[in-house]
C-alpha cells in the first residue's frame, strides 16, 4: 500500500504544479502572439462564403463566434482610442454571410462603422452598404431602416437618403408611427437640434450593446446642454436688455425673475457664465461632442 | 522500470500497426502525390495555397481520429478484455502501463505524421518544381500538429482510464471542437464579470488550446512563425500533457477494475 | 510463513443506479495455504471465487481485511515476480503470436534477455504448443489458448501460481492435459491455488480444499477427511427377501433380485439393521463401507441457509 500512497501523493502534486505551468505558458502564448491573434487569420480567409461552406452546418454557430469576435475587435480598440479599424468590416461582412438572420450584426456593427474614429471605424459607405445588405435579407425588419437613415443623416449628412430611408421603414407593416415623423422631420427640419435629439433617443432605446448605448447617451447630454446653453443665452441677453449690463452670476438673473434656480449641467454641474453673454459648460471633458451638437444648431 | 515501461509502449505501437490502422496513410499519400499534378490547371500560386491547406489540414485531422479511435480503447479494452489483469498481476505498476500506453500512441502517431509529411512534401516538390526555404514553414506546421496529437492523445488516455469507449469519444471530439476556440473563449472571459467570469476562466483555461497550434493559415501564404510562438507552444503542450496524464494515473490508481 | 494468508478479507460491491445499496460480494474471509500445497477453491458460480483472486492480484481493493502472499502485501511489486495469474477465460493479444506474447510478458516480470528466448522455447514444448511458430493468437483453439494462459503463468518460475476455472471450456482431452500440466507443476513444488466448481478435478489435485458459497467460507480441510465426514453410508447385502419388510424404515433404494436384496444404509442406523438381520435369521452376505465423495461434501456445503455455515 506505501507504493500506491506515494504514487498518489507524486500524481497529485504533479498534476496541480504541471497544470500551473501550463497555464503560464499559455499566457505567454497569448502574449506572443497577441490579442487580435484569432482576427488575424480573417486576413487569410478567401470569403465570408468559403468559411460558410468549411463551416459543415454550424455556419449559425460560427456566425454568433465571428460576432464575438468583432465585438471584441471593437471594444479593445475604442479603449485604446484607436485610429484604425481596418478588420472590422470583414469581420462583420463573414458574420453576415455565415447568418444573414444576424440581425444584431447589422444593426450594431453598422453603428460601429459609421462614425468618425476614434468612436468608430469611420466607413458611413460600408455602414450602409452592410445595412442595404441587412435589409435584403430581413425585409421585415424596420428598424435597420431607423439605422440606415441615422448613417445617412450623421456622418453622410445625406438628408434626402436619410428622409428616403425612414420613408420606406414606416411602410413596413408593425413600423412604429414615429417612423414617419422621422421621415418628415428629415424633409423639413432636418438641422434642428431636436431632431438629432429624436435619433439618438431612438439608437438608445433600439440597440442593447454597452458602446453603443454609452456614445448615445454622451450625444444626448451634449445635445441637451446645447439646448440648454442657447436657452439661458436668451435669458441672459433678455437681462441685458432690461438691466443694461450683462449679469456676473446666475443668482442676478434668479433674482431677476428670469430663471428659477441655478442651472445645472446634464453632468451635474453649474454652467459657466461668461463676460458679455456667453454660456459655456464648466466641463468640456463631460461632452465630448459638443461641437457637433453646436454644428446640428 | 524502463524495460517494462518501453515494453509496454512498443506492444501498443505494435498493436496499432498490425491492426492495419497505419494503413490509411498509404492511401493519403497515393491520393494526394497522385491529385498533385491536376491542381497545375490553376495557376502556382493558388495550387499551392489549396495543396499546403488541404495537405496540412489532412495531416492533422487523420491524426485526431486516429489518436481518438486508439485512445478510447487504450484502457478500456484491456479491461473488457481482461489481458489487464495478467498485467497487473505483474511487477508492474499502474502509473507504468498509462505512462506506457501514452508513449506506445504517440509513437504510433509520429511515424502516421511522418510517412504522411513525406509524402506531402513531396506533392509540394511536385507542384512547386523544387523546393524553397519557405517551405520549411510547413514542417512548422507539422511538428504544431504533432503537438497536437500529444494533447489529445493525452486526453483521451484521462478519459479511457475511467468511462466506456463511446462516452470517451463524445469527450474528446467535444473539447477538440471547443479547443480549436479557447482563443475566444479565453478573450470572453477577460470581458465577462462575477461568477460567468469565474466559470468562463477556468473552462478557457482547463480546455485544451489548441488554437495556437493551428498555424496552417500563416504557413499556407508563406508567413513565418515566431521562435518564441515555438518555444512557448511546446513548453505548454508537455506541460499540459504531463498533468492530464497526471490525472489520469491519479484516476486509475486506485479504480476497482471490473 | 504461509505461502497464502487470508484475513478477515471482505468485498462489498455498491450496486443500483445511485450506487447506495452494498452488495457483499466476500464476507470475512479467513484462510491460509501453505508452500507446496495444492490448494482448491471450490464453490458454485457467482460464490466469490473470482473476487478473491482479483483481491489477490491487486486487481480490485477490500472493504475490509487484508491479504499477503509469500509474507508481503499483494501489492508489492517484488511479490509479484515470484507469483503467477491465469484469469478466467482469458483472451490475450490476438495479434501476438504464441512467442510474442511469452516474450512480452516475460519482460515485464523480470525475466532478464539472456536465455530468454531459450526458456519461452522450451516452455511452449512443455504445454504442448511446440509447434505453433508465428500463428497469431487469434488463430488459436480454446484448449491451445488455456495452454498459452498456462505458459504465460509460469514463464517466469513463480512460485505461487493462481488458476481461475482452468479447465472451463475445455473438453476432455483438454481436460486432461492441463490437469497433467498442473500435477506437473504440484510435483516441482510450486504452491497452486485454484478456484473450480469441477469437484473431480479437485478431488484428483488438491492436497486441502475449501468451499466458498454466496461469498461466506462454508468449509476447509484435507480432501480425504472431507470425504470421510460426509457420507459414510454402506451397502448391505442378505439373503431373505421377506425380511426388507421390517426393515424397510432403517434402509434405502433397495433392489431385490431373486431371494437377495440389497440396499444402502446411513451410518446411524447401520447397526440397528444388523441387529435386526441377526434377529430376523437372515443371511447376511456382505457389508460394503461406501466412500462419500466430495460432491456430497460440497453439497452439504452449498445448501445450507445462511445462517449457518462453519469450518468443519
Amino acid at each position: 500500500m506505501n507504493q500506491s500512497r506515494k504514487t498518489i501523493v507524486i500524481a497529485s502534486v504533479l498534476l496541480v504544479v504541471l497544470f500551473a505551468g501550463a497555464v503560464v505558458a499559455l499566457q505567454k502564448i497569448d502574449s506572443a502572439r497577441g490579442k487580435d491573434a484569432a482576427i488575424e487569420e480573417v486576413l487569410y480567409l478567401p470569403s465570408g462564403k468559403t468559411v460558410k461552406r468549411l463551416s459543415l452546418g454550424y455556419s449559425s454557430l460560427l456566425a454568433v463566434v465571428y460576432w464575438t469576435r468583432a465585438v471584441q475587435y471593437f471594444g479593445n480598440r475604442h479603449l485604446q482610442d484607436s485610429k484604425r479599424y481596418d478588420l472590422l468590416y470583414p469581420l462583420l461582412d463573414i458574420t453576415t454571410d455565415l447568418d444573414p438572420q444576424l440581425v444584431v450584426a447589422y444593426q450594431t456593427g453598422s453603428i460601429f462603422l459609421c462614425q468618425s474614429p476614434p468612436n468608430g471605424a469611420g466607413e458611413p459607405d460600408k455602414a450602409v452598404a452592410l445595412l442595404e445588405k441587412g435589409i435584403a435579407a430581413n425585409p421585415e425588419v424596420w428598424r435597420m431602416y431607423f439605422t440606415l437613415g441615422f448613417v445617412h443623416y450623421l456622418e453622410r449628412k445625406d438628408y434626402k437618403a436619410a428622409e428616403q430611408a425612414f420613408r420606406k421603414g414606416s411602410e413596413v407593416p408593425g413600423a412604429l408611427p414615429w417612423m414617419r415623423t422621422m421621415a418628415a422631420r428629415m424633409a423639413e427640419h432636418a438641422q434642428d437640434i431636436e431632431t438629432a435629439m429624436m435619433l439618438w433617443r431612438g439608437i438608445y432605446e433600439t440597440t442593447h450593446d454597452k458602446n453603443v448605448r454609452d456614445g448615445a447617451v454622451k450625444h444626448l447630454a451634449s445635445l441637451q446642454a446645447e439646448i440648454d446653453m442657447r436657452e439661458l443665452r436668451i435669458r441672459v441677453r433678455t437681462y441685458h436688455e432690461k438691466k443694461g449690463v450683462w449679469p456676473t452670476t446666475w443668482t442676478e438673473l434668479v433674482r431677476a425673475g428670469l430663471l428659477g434656480g441655478v442651472p445645472v449641467d446634464p453632468a451635474g454641474q453649474i454652467y459657466k457664465l461668461l463676460p458679455e453673454g456667453g454660456v459655456w459648460v464648466e466641463d468640456p471633458s463631460q461632452f465630448p461632442f459638443l461641437d457637433q451638437a453646436a454644428l446640428a444648431s | 522500470m524502463t524495460s517494462r515501461l518501453s515494453a509496454i509502449a512498443l506492444n501498443t505501437f505494435r498493436e496499432a500497426v498490425r491492426d492495419r490502422v497505419l494503413y490509411n496513410l498509404i492511401i493519403f499519400v497515393f491520393l494526394l502525390v497522385a491529385s498533385a499534378p491536376l491542381f497545375s490547371q490553376i495557376s502556382i500560386d493558388v495550387e499551392r495555397l489549396i495543396l499546403v491547406n488541404v495537405g496540412l489540414s489532412a495531416i492533422s485531422l487523420f491524426g485526431v481520429i486516429i489518436a481518438i479511435f486508439i485512445g478510447i480503447g487504450l484502457v478500456s479494452k484491456e479491461i473488457e478484455r481482461r489481458t489487464l489483469y495478467t498485467i497487473l498481476s505483474r511487477p508492474v505498476r499502474r502509473w507504468e502501463f498509462i505512462a506506457g500506453k501514452y508513449c506506445g500512441l504517440m509513437m504510433t502517431l509520429l511515424v502516421n505524421a511522418a510517412l504522411m509529411t513525406v509524402g506531402f512534401m513531396i506533392a509540394v516538390m511536385i507542384t512547386s518544381h523544387g523546393l524553397k526555404a519557405q517551405d520549411m514553414h510547413l514542417l512548422v506546421a507539422v511538428y504544431f500538429t504533432v503537438l497536437e496529437f500529444m494533447v489529445v492523445t493525452a486526453l483521451t488516455l484521462l478519459f479511457s482510464s475511467f468511462s466506456s469507449p463511446i462516452f470517451s469519444a463524445i469527450l474528446s471530439f467535444s473539447l477538440f471542437a471547443i479547443g480549436t476556440f479557447s482563443l475566444d473563449l479565453r478573450n470572453f472571459a477577460a470581458s465577462a464579470h462575477g461568477i460567468t467570469k469565474m466559470f468562463a476562466l477556468a473552462a478557457a483555461y482547463l480546455v485544451p488550446n489548441l488554437a495556437s497550434l493551428n498555424v496552417i493559415a500563416q504557413v499556407a501564404h508563406d508567413q513565418p512563425v515566431g521562435g518564441a510562438l515555438v518555444l512557448y507552444n511546446t513548453l505548454y503542450t508537455v506541460l499540459y500533457s504531463a498533468a492530464v496524464t497526471a490525472g489520469a494515473v491519479l484516476i486509475f490508481e486506485r479504480r476497482n477494475l471490473k | 510463513m504461509h505461502a497464502i494468508e487470508i484475513q478477515d478479507l471482505s468485498k462489498d460491491y455498491a450496486v443500483g443506479f445511485w450506487k447506495k445499496t452494498l452488495r457483499p460480494a466476500l464476507k470475512s474471509l479467513s484462510l491460509t495455504v501453505e508452500s507446496g500445497e495444492t490448494f482448491g477453491f471450490l464453490g458454485p458460480n457467482g460464490a466469490g471465487k473470482t473476487t478473491t483472486l482479483k483481491l489477490l492480484m491487486g486487481i480490485i481493493f477490500p472493504t475490509a481485511g487484508s491479504a499477503t502472499v509469500l509474507g508481503k502485501s499483494v501489492h508489492d511489486p517484488e511479490v509479484k515476480k515470484r507469483i503467477g495469474f491465469l484469469p478466467e477465460q482469458p483472451y490475450f493479444y490476438d495479434y501476438l503470436s504464441a512467442p510474442e506474447l511469452l516474450s512480452y510478458y516475460a519482460q515485464l516480470s523480470g525475466v532478464p534477455p539472456a536465455g530468454r528466448k531459450e526458456r519461452i522455447n522450451s516452455l511452449l514444448e512443455r504445454v504442448g504448443l511446440g509447434d505453433v511458430g508465428n500463428k497469431q493468437l487469434r488463430k488459436f483453439s480454446k484448449g491451445m489458448l488455456q495452454r498459452v494462459g498456462i505458459a504465460q503463468a509460469i514463464v517466469h518460475d513463480p512460485e505461487v501460481v493462481f488458476l481461475d476455472e482452468p479447465m472451463s471450456g475445455l473438453d476432455p482431452l483438454g481436460r486432461h492435459e492441463i490437469r497433467e500440466m498442473i500435477q506437473g507443476l504440484k510435483d516441482a513444488g510450486k504452491t497452486i491455488f485454484f478456484s473450480t466448481h469441477i469437484l473431480s478435478d479437485a478431488e484428483a489435485l488438491c492436497d486441502r480444499v475449501a468451499v466458498i458459497h454466496k461469498g461466506e467460507l462454508r468449509g476447509v480441510g484435507v480432501v480425504n477427511d472431507l470425504r470421510a465426514a460426509t457420507g459414510g453410508t454402506s451397502e448391505v447385502i442378505w439373503q431373505n427377501a421377506q425380511v426388507l419388510t421390517a426393515v424397510s424404515s432403517l434402509v434405502m433404494e433397495p433392489h431385490v433380485s431373486a431371494d437377495t436384496v440389497r440396499v444402502t444404509v446411513s451410518r446411524e442406523n447401520l447397526d440397528p439393521l444388523l441387529e435386526k438381520l441377526r434377529q430376523q435369521s437372515a443371511t447376511l452376505i456382505s457389508v460394503t463401507p461406501l466412500h462419500g465423495t466430495l460432491e456430497d461434501y460440497f453439497l452439504s456445503k452449498t445448501s445450507e441457509s445462511e445462517k449457518e455455515g462453519a469450518a468443519v
